[in-house]
């Protein structure tokens, strides 16, 4: 055992919490030390060589706003870009990108390099030191001892993981790296509750053996797009993704070969996620589809390996083949890498506070797969969180909270740490129920401030961002003060978008408000003498457009912050308020929520017992000025 | 500090003649002021009472005649504006009146919050905050067992399969929105949506005009006992009650004003209402009682007619028939144990196949018949259980009414090309208000429906 040195944060593990977490905590001016298995893999992605999505590529432009490194580096290294539903309304538009899965490894790697007091070390952390409830450092299998009062778990599927393909079955990290067995051995032993999940991943096949003329072709978006608000160049040659299709020969070999998948041959396994089933999930629960889509997606410009999404599987090697054989355009394919299913441990998240440090051990942090989460996005966000949480308390600077209106982050968080969840979990855009707010085009509008305050923007790009807001506000103000005459241009331009004519003069914003009527024809109608970015008009027209809604959403949020401003102090003893429901005291108990809104949202607890709780706080309020008189 | 304006009925139920419902909030007076008719109630002085009639300010319905006491903060109960309105008509009248300000703005206290927001605003002080929690704690289970002996099985399956329609339509919006690539599923239209809102707002609206009807279950049948003075009405009143609340004399004319009673005849509850003895005359106390009882008249469900059965059918007996004609009614010939005057074959005709019923009060003859003939019309008549889902909740029906409008709101957005993960929003809220209505967990099922519904993944 040698004595490696001394930091403020130290990350274990440089998947997608990791890479945000040590960014982050660095960023705020913390000696931060990341330590990893293997350095070549960096960021490395598992499954889908895939970013965003809807929710989740909002999430991405959260961490961008907030500072974060996700958006940049997608924006750099994918294969192909979309803007997803930009059919349906604002609040539900997302983009995706094709990631070329080496190259974004390769990137993320010379940031972190590049980063100011971060130390990037290749090692297996055996170990936490763990002295009176508070963690003091980590020990590597090589036997360096580094100390830090703050450390982050990142170490996603890699918990005991176990790799499923048939009746094979063997210890091992994702795409066959190493399991870390004793770190999760000790959570264990120091008493955190441990829940088994699982998920899998499709086999990848080699471009050379796909006969694409069987296929669809899904192109890349001809406009170019990007994630990060700091992007400004963009790349235009993008590569096609294809699509194909099961039948019913494939499901019929699959449900002859049921009893040897690794999922189904009756062995008690971890729980799955429902929304990313294996192609044997699907066949069962959904035995009237005659076929599944099938996804072909290329993992990068230098190599020819192909993910098969949609065929996610536990089958034995020789089924999945078989399988192959009858999709069309996979006649012929050759399988580079089998599908597999992996089975991990994660800790229960419930045990978390919601800056993500655990209970039960001061200065012990969790983010990723380990919270139960799954997705490289979800992983990003906690990371980005706790890094930032684990830097204020070494510096003893200002923790961050994002609550449910703010983020899709802080929707997860919330929901985490308050519902704790019984399956991997992923981020819809169902779960925010104030998702009118948390849309694509306004995380910037909502979380820069927050980013620079938590010194992760810089002044420039701050500058930058209240000049936007500046021209957003003045250009509403603009087209509030315009009043059009029902002239015959403007009746002729309304005709002509199929609107209804004017019968009296209108404000150029209540003309906007008509559903026929865009932000575009407005400004033939009543012409700006300057130049507005495209991003400015796309807020104005959303701002002004649905205004009604957004309007109704921050009358609940109001409601809403109202109980979460109302604090609860950490260590408040619920055995000595009388008449809570004996539910509810002991999710109470365990969740010890740190406000009445939080508290509120507790399985278990009523309005009642929430009443009940706001007296009893009430009444020790008073107790203090009595005290105090 | 919480800004929202609460309203309950503030006397205990079926206690006494004259019951309260009470708002407390900022709003209090505004809310009120918007169903007074004759007064502008934020322009009186705090801590006075005012007459006047409360109108539903969208259909200009007249609701009822009350006093409301105005009292302004801080030197209320809870320490903020307080209006309380007293009306006369019993139950089903401060039922309505409940309603009322509900629909525009009040929001239904929660068991004990008026106690509990006078704690909080600081009125009451610590020693008592036990004796809070304890009133919340046992306030709520007793109203939650309440509600939940209101709720009919049938209603909450019919609000089940609402919900079930609303939210496999939701689960569609939601998995085309976070699952676009998938082409097996199809796209949720305009059209679709549109039909979906529309049928479960029938359901709800008709649900909301049951609940006049569930209230006659609840409150009792409105049954008015009408008949010329002097004939034995009182008596009858006093007899189905098991009572002596209405004054009997020989006097015609002795009951000058309508008399209520909450009264169980064979399991069906009437709300027994006494009236004056209608034929004209000059007294001027009569003369309102008079008109009140046509009034009552009116608003019954169930009219018992009495006659003398020691005089002849009058002219003035033949002009009730006539009134009562198209409503349910039981003509009842009394004193048989004098002599008979009346001529049945008369009263058969003018009853127009109207059960006709004869009893001797004094001797307590014919109740038996008299009870069953009421049991009878109620259970083959049209207030007929067996085809009605009943509400009957206050607070039901408030949901009821805010599902109704979140409905609207959602086809109107529709109407104006709203996309649809908008229109969603407010489709998303009915489901969670009529879930609100029989009590269930909305969190996670939206997430269920959406993996059972359709076959997503990798
Ligand atoms: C087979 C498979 C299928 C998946 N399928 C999906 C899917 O369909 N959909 C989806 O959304 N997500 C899926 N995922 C999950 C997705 O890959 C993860 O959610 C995401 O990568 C989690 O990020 P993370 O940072 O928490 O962990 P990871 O990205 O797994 O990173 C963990 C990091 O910790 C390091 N580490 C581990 N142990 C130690 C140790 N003892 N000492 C030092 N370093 C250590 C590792 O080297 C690695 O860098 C799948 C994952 C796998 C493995
Ligand atoms: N003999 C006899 N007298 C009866 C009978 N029922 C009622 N009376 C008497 O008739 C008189 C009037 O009875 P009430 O019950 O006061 O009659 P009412 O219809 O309420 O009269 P008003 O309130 O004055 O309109 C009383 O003296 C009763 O005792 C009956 O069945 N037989
Ligand atoms: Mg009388």
């Amino acid at each position: 055992m040698y004595e490696a040195g001394r930091y403020d944060v130290i990350v274990i593990g440089a998947g997608h919490a990791g890479v945000e977490a040590g960014l982050a905590a660095a960023k705020r001016g913390a000696k931060t030390l990341m330590l990893t298995l293997n350095l070549d893999l960096i960021a490395f992605m598992p499954c889908n060589p895939s970013v965003g999505g809807p929710a989740k590529g909002v999430v991405v432009r959260e961490i961008d706003a907030l500072g974060g490194q996700m958006g940049k580096t997608i924006d750099k290294t994918h294969i192909q870009m979309r803007l997803l539903n930009t059919s349906k309304g604002p609040a539900v538009r997302a983009l995706r990108a094709q990631a070329d899965k080496v190259l974004y490894q390769q990137e993320m790697k010379r940031v972190l390099e590049n980063q100011e007091n971060l130390t990037l070390r290749q090692g297996m952390v055996e170990e936490l030191l763990v002295e009176d409830g508070a963690v003091k450092g980590v020990k590597t299998e090589t036997k360096a001892c580094y100390y830090a009062d703050q450390v982050i778990v990142t170490t996603g599927t890699f918990m005991r993981g176990k790799v499923l393909i048939g009746d094979i079955e063997y210890q091992s990290g994702p795409n066959n790296q190493r399991p870390t067995i004793t770190l999760s051995e000790q959570l264990d032993d120091l008493g955190f509750d441990i829940v088994r999940f699982k998920t899998g991943t499709p086999m990848r096949v080699n471009s050379h053996s796909i006969d694409y003329s069987k296929t669809e072709i899904q192109p890349g978006d001809e406009v170019p797009r990007a994630f990060s608000y700091e992007t400004t160049e963009y790349i235009l040659d993008q590569i096609p993704c294809w699509l194909t299709y099961t039948g019913e020969v494939t499901h019929q070999i699959i449900d002859d070969n049921l009893a040897k998948s690794a999922m189904y041959s009756g062995a008690e396994r971890g729980t799955g996620p429902r929304y990313c089933p294996s192609i044997e999930d699907k066949i069962v629960r959904f035995n009237d589809k005659p076929r599944h889509q099938v996804f072909l997606e290329p993992e990068g410009r230098q190599t020819d390996e192909v993910y098969v999404q949609g065929l996610s599987t536990s089958l034995p090697e020789y089924v999945q083949k078989e399988m192959l054989e009858t999709v069309p355009g996979l006649e012929n394919a050759e399988i580079m890498r089998a599908g597999y299913a992996i089975e991990y441990d994660a800790v229960v998240p419930t045990q978390l506070w919601p800056t993500l440090e655990t209970k039960k051990v001061d200065g012990l942090f969790t983010a990723g797969q380990i919270n139960g989460t799954s997705g490289y996005e979800e992983a990003a966000g906690q990371g980005l969180m706790a890094g930032v949480n684990a830097a204020a308390k070494a510096l003893d600077k200002e923790t961050l909270i994002l609550d449910r209106s703010q983020a899709y982050i802080g929707v997860m968080i919330d929901d985490l740490v308050t519902k704790g969840t019984d399956e991997p979990y992923r981020l819809l855009t169902s779960r925010a129920e104030y998702r009118l707010l948390l849309r694509h085009d306004n995380a910037d509008l909502r979380l820069t401030d927050i980013g620079y305050d938590m010194e992760l923007i810089p002044d420039e790009r701050h500058e930058r961002f209240n000049h936007k807001q500046e021209l957003i506000e003045a250009e509403i103000k603009r087209l509030s003060e315009v009043r059009l005459k029902p002239t015959d241009d403007v009746q002729q331009t309304i005709q002509d978008k199929g609107g209804s004519p004017l019968k009296d003069g209108v404000l150029a914003v209540d003309l906007l408000r008509r559903p026929e009527m865009t932000y575009e024809t407005i400004v033939q109608l009543a012409p700006r003498d300057h130049e507005l970015p495209v991003e400015v008009e796309e807020q104005v027209e959303i701002q002004v457009k649905y205004e009604g809604y957004i309007k109704k959403s921050n009358q609940q949020v109001d409601k809403m912050r109202k109980m979460e401003n109302k604090k609860i102090p950490e260590n408040l003893d619920y055995d000595d308020v009388d008449n809570l429901a004996t539910e509810a005291r002991e999710r109470l108990k365990r969740v010890r929520p740190l406000s009445v809104g939080q508290a509120s949202r507790v399985s278990g607890v009523n309005p009642a017992d929430v009443s009940i709780l706001l007296v009893y706080l009430e009444q020790g309020k008073h107790a203090k000025v009595a005290a105090n008189e | 500090m919480e800004q929202d304006t609460i309203a309950a009925i503030s006397t205990p139920l079926g206690e006494g003649a004259i019951a309260i419902v009470r708002l407390s909030g900022d709003e209090a007076l505004a809310i009120a002021n918007h169903v007074f008719s004759n007064k502008d109630l934020t322009q009186v002085d705090s801590h006075t009472i005012q007459y006047g009639t409360l109108v539903d300010p969208k259909t200009d319905e007249k609701v009822e005649e009350v006093m409301a006491s105005v009292m302004k903060a801080p030197k209320t109960f809870t320490r903020e504006d307080i209006v309380e309105i007293n009306c006369h008509g019993g139950m089903v009248s401060v039922n309505r009146v409940l309603q009322l300000v509900l629909r525009y703005g009040a929001r239904l206290a929660e068991p004990g919050e008026f106690t509990k927001r006078a704690f909080l605003n600081g009125r009451i002080d610590l020693s008592q905050a036990e004796a809070v929690m304890d009133l919340i704690r046992s306030k709520t289970d007793r109203a939650m067992s309440l509600a939940l002996k209101q709720m009919d099985g049938r209603l909450s399956q019919l609000i089940r399969d609402l919900r079930q329609q609303l939210i496999e339509t939701v689960a569609h919006v939601e998995v085309n929105i976070d699952y676009p690539e998938y082409d097996d599923v199809e796209e949720m239209t305009n059209e679709l949506l549109k039909e979906r809102a529309q049928n479960v707002k029938n359901e709800v609206h008709t649900l909301l005009r049951t609940a006049k009807q569930g209230k006659i279950l609840r409150e009792g049948i409105g049954t008015a006992i009408i008949g010329k003075p002097n004939v034995g009405k009182s008596s009858l009143m006093n007899i189905l009650a098991h009572d002596d609340k209405a004054i009997v004399t020989e006097v015609p004319g002795t009951t000058r004003d309508v008399i209520e009673e909450y009264v169980n005849v064979r399991g069906v509850p009437l709300r027994l209402i006494d009236t004056a003895g209608i034929r004209e005359t000059e007294d001027i106390v009569e003369k309102i009682g008079v008109e009140r009882s046509r009034q009552a008249l009116q608003d019954a469900d169930l009219i018992l007619l009495v006659l003398n059965g020691n005089e002849p059918l009058t002219e003035e007996d033949r002009a009730l028939f006539e009134a009562a004609k198209d409503l349910d009614a039981i003509a009842i010939v009394n004193k048989t144990d004098l002599n008979q005057q009346i001529n049945m074959d008369e009263v058969r005709e003018v009853a127009q196949g109207s059960p006709v019923i004869t009893t001797s009060l004094i001797e307590e003859q014919g109740i038996d018949e008299l009870e069953q003939a009421i049991a009878d019309t109620f259970f083959d008549g049209e207030v007929d259980q067996g085809d009605l889902t009943y509400v009957s909740n206050v607070r039901h029906i408030q949901l009821l009414e805010q599902a109704n409008e979140a409905l609207d709101d959602a086809l109107e957005s529709m109407e104006m090309g709203m996309p649809l993960d908008l229109v969603q929003i407010d489709i998303t809220r009915t489901w969670e208000l009529l879930g609100e209505i029989i009590g269930e967990d909305v969190s996670e099922s939206l997430i269920d429906q959406l993996f059972s519904q359709f076959c997503l993944g990798k």
